[in-house]
């Protein structure tokens, strides 16, 4: 991640910055060395494209948690029905059925897919605030998380009603069949994509955040609500576009999804919503660069679980992370004091 | 015709029946609640019978239909303590309903060769259920609200795949058969007589709610509501909050094992399907629309979405079967049920979220604060306006 504030809520240690960032950086590659020395090249892939999608999600739940101390339960929804849209572009806009080698169309395809989808599910985020969430702002907390579960219902009910319970394919338009020998393992392309996009975006919220007006405007409002309203910060126009963003991530979260696994069904965003609320806790929630880590932490841990024959317990075991992180470390690991705070 | 008028003109005698009532009903409120379930449960099987309503099953089915629905009744209770009172938000509800009837399946049934009666099970099923209940708060209670939310969400979903994939233990998806149902002095429950789970069941509920007002009433019961309404405040007076909110946690864990040791006695049969998420979500639903906090209104709501759920929607299906109109035949209305609890959900928290049979107190903290904060938001949200 950069060097700026990576929080929305910025914490610092004692330790001068640059000290802090190579020590961090040293702890990643030593962990990716070790992991890729336990799973082989192949499953480390497979946890770094999962760990990605997981990491794009879990942002959206960490950015609204930041803003609104609202666990957004209709989050993993929105991840799902993102994937859906862009099922929907590529089959019945495109009338892709299957990879597309030539690279130009190839390019103008994805980049096509991810910006719709991308502001479609934003929209959607921002549509959910402002009918379930802003009115309830200062209700007693039980009811926004009561409208929350309401809303994934309705989400995964209206996609069910659409296109059947059943898991249907998505066309894989990237070729999965393409390699590159990197040092005489081969390494698909389609993984080396994913990641770019991913640490891209993630790249772009980081500078978004730390370097523009309404980044400004996102992380003060996340620290005093009343106090950035006085000094002039439009508390709902902060609050929507930090659901725009949120959902637009997790909406490109689903298009890679359809990329990698070529299935979209409409309950798949309940697991990886609840995963990737996992990692975002992890990670330190309220925290952007915890989520990030967070979800590729998760994506390891998932993959690493399910080589060794775990693979059925899946769940069971990211779950049991949390159940961890929450008793013995309930601020993550780059969070702040989130503790008993009521 | 005239008699009926003059009553409500004259002035009420004091010492008439109706005062006696009154009176009796404010000292034993516990047995007139009683009472009044077994007259409700009396009538029940007798209202079936009637024109709208014997048109759509016979009174057996009825009667078993009502039973099932006290099951949900039960369930609604007991995350009404939970969710309504303490103010905690459980995801995973249905986990402790599995986990009695997995409890019930292991003392009574071939698969354990165990053959332990019923009416002691109900106590194992409850006692186990909070044990879980407590191991799953104790990390969490100490913890902001909404990490138990996701918490016992992981936890609801956790149960299933756990009672799924140990298939040594559990059977798997097959779920563990055969297992035996309760017997009183010699008599034995069958599946074709549907009266005496009823009569259980109507039992079990007025216990139950009986069980509830005396615990709201009740010292405990104010420290919930207390904790509820401001969790630092209550913690300021003295009230130790986590054991009150991990009492909470377990008792309303115990009413689901309960119910749990019911329905797997009443089924024969219990595996993983039958615990998914969905009967989580559709008890809360029943606990938000009936109004949370509200004993009676919690159980009614139970009782009428289920009977909505089971008979009514039901009922469309084999309708528009029959009319063969295209859109409407494709139509499944069961699975369209999850979509307007989803809707109400959320109309019910913008609109009122008191629900539709409210308790007092509730109501008045969701009207009041509800108002305050939005006066408190508008002034510097629109000031702000021009100048960011």
């Amino acid at each position: 991640m950069t060097a700026t504030s990576g929080t929305l809520r910025a914490t610092r240690r004692s330790l001068g910055p640059a000290a802090s960032i190579g020590i961090r950086l040293g702890v990643i590659i030593v962990a990716l060395a070790v992991a890729l020395a336990f799973l082989g090249p192949t499953q480390f892939l497979n946890a770094l494209t999962r760990g990605a999608i997981y990491a794009l999600v879990a942002l959206g739940y960490t950015m609204v948690y930041g803003i609104i101390e609202l666990i957004n339960f209709a989050h993993g929804d929105v991840f799902m029905v993102g994937g859906f849209v862009s099922l929907t572009l590529l089959v019945n806009l495109f009338g892709a059925s299957g990879a597309i080698t030539e690279p130009v169309s190839l390019a103008i395809t994805l980049i096509a897919v991810f910006v719709v989808a991308m502001a479609a599910m934003g929209l959607v985020g921002v549509i959910i605030e402002r009918l379930a969430y802003r009115p309830l702002r200062n209700a007693p907390r039980l009811a926004p998380l009561l409208t929350a579960i309401g809303v994934s219902f309705i989400l995964q009910n209206i996609i069910q009603l659409i296109y059947g319970p059943f898991q249907i394919s998505v066309p894989q338009i990237f070729p999965t069949n393409a390699f590159v020998e990197i040092g005489g393992v081969r390494v698909a392309l389609l993984a080396i994509f994913i990641v770019i996009v991913a640490l891209t975006l993630m790249i772009g919220l980081e500078l978004f955040v730390g370097r523009t007006r309404l980044g400004r405007a996102m992380r003060s409002t996340a620290a005093n609500r009343e106090a950035a309203a006085l000094m002039g910060v439009n508390i709902n126009r902060t609050i929507a576009v930090t659901f725009f963003i949120g959902s637009a991530l997790a909406g490109a979260a689903g298009v890679i999804f359809g990329l990698y696994y070529g299935v979209a069904q409409f309950q798949l965003g309940f697991f990886a919503g609840l995963k990737a609320f996992t990692a975002a806790v992890l990670g330190g929630i309220g925290n952007t660069t915890g989520a990030a880590l967070g979800g590729f932490i998760i994506g390891f841990i998932e993959v690493g679980a399910s080589s060794v024959g775990l693979a059925r317990w899946g769940p069971a075991v990211v779950f049991g992370v949390l159940v961890i992180v929450l008793v013995f470390r309930p601020t993550g690991l780059l969070g702040q004091q989130l503790g008993e705070r009521a | 015709m005239s008699a009926v008028g003059g009553l409500g003109v004259q002035p009420r005698r004091f010492g008439g029946p109706r005062d006696r009532l009154d009176a009796f009903a404010g000292r034993h409120r516990s047995i007139s609640l009683i009472l009044g379930m077994a007259l409700v449960g009396a009538l029940l099987p007798l209202i079936v019978l009637l024109p709208p309503f014997n048109s759509f099953q016979g009174q057996a089915s009825w009667v078993d239909g009502f039973t099932n629905a006290g099951v949900f009744v039960l369930l609604a209770l007991g995350l009404n303590l939970v969710v309504g009172v303490a103010g905690l938000l459980d995801l995973g509800y249905a986990a402790f309903f599995a986990i009695g009837a997995y409890t019930y399946a292991y003392g009574a049934s071939p698969f354990s060769g165990l053959e332990i009666p019923f009416w002691p099970m109900l106590l194992v099923g409850a006692f186990v259920a909070a044990v879980f209940g407590i191991l799953l708060g104790a990390p969490t209670l100490r913890l902001r609200g909404d990490y138990l939310a996701i918490v016992t969400l992981g936890f609801g979903e956790i149960v299933p795949i756990v009672f799924l994939n140990s298939d040594t233990y559990t059977q798997g998806t097959n779920g563990i058969g055969g297992i035996y149902k309760p017997s009183i002095l010699g008599y034995d429950f069958t599946l074709t007589n549907p009266w005496p789970f009823y009569i259980v069941m109507v039992a079990l509920v007025a216990l139950a709610m009986a069980f509830c007002y005396r615990l709201i009433e009740s010292r405990l019961g104010r420290a919930w509501d207390a904790i509820r309404e401001d969790e630092l405040a209550a913690a300021s007076n003295g009230i130790n909050t986590v054991t009150a909110k991990l009492l909470a946690f377990a008792l309303g864990a115990s009413t689901a094992g309960i119910a749990g040791v019911f329905n797997a006695s009443k089924l024969t049969l219990v595996s993983p399907d039958q615990f998914l998420f969905v009967v989580s979500f559709t008890v809360l639903a029943m606990v938000v629309l009936g109004g949370m906090g509200n004993v009676w209104g919690v159980a009614i709501g139970a009782f009428v979405i289920y009977t909505i759920q089971s008979v009514v929607l039901k009922q469309l299906n084999t309708f528009f079967d029959r009319t063969g109109i295209p859109i409407l035949r494709d139509i499944d209305f069961i699975q369209l049920q999850f979509l307007l609890y989803g809707i109400a959900l959320v109309a019910m928290m913008l609109f009122r979220p008191e629900g539709l049979f409210p308790n007092s107190r509730r109501k008045r903290e969701l009207r009041a604060r509800a108002t305050a904060g939005d006066d408190a938001l508008a002034v510097p949200a629109e000031t702000a306006e021009g100048l960011e």
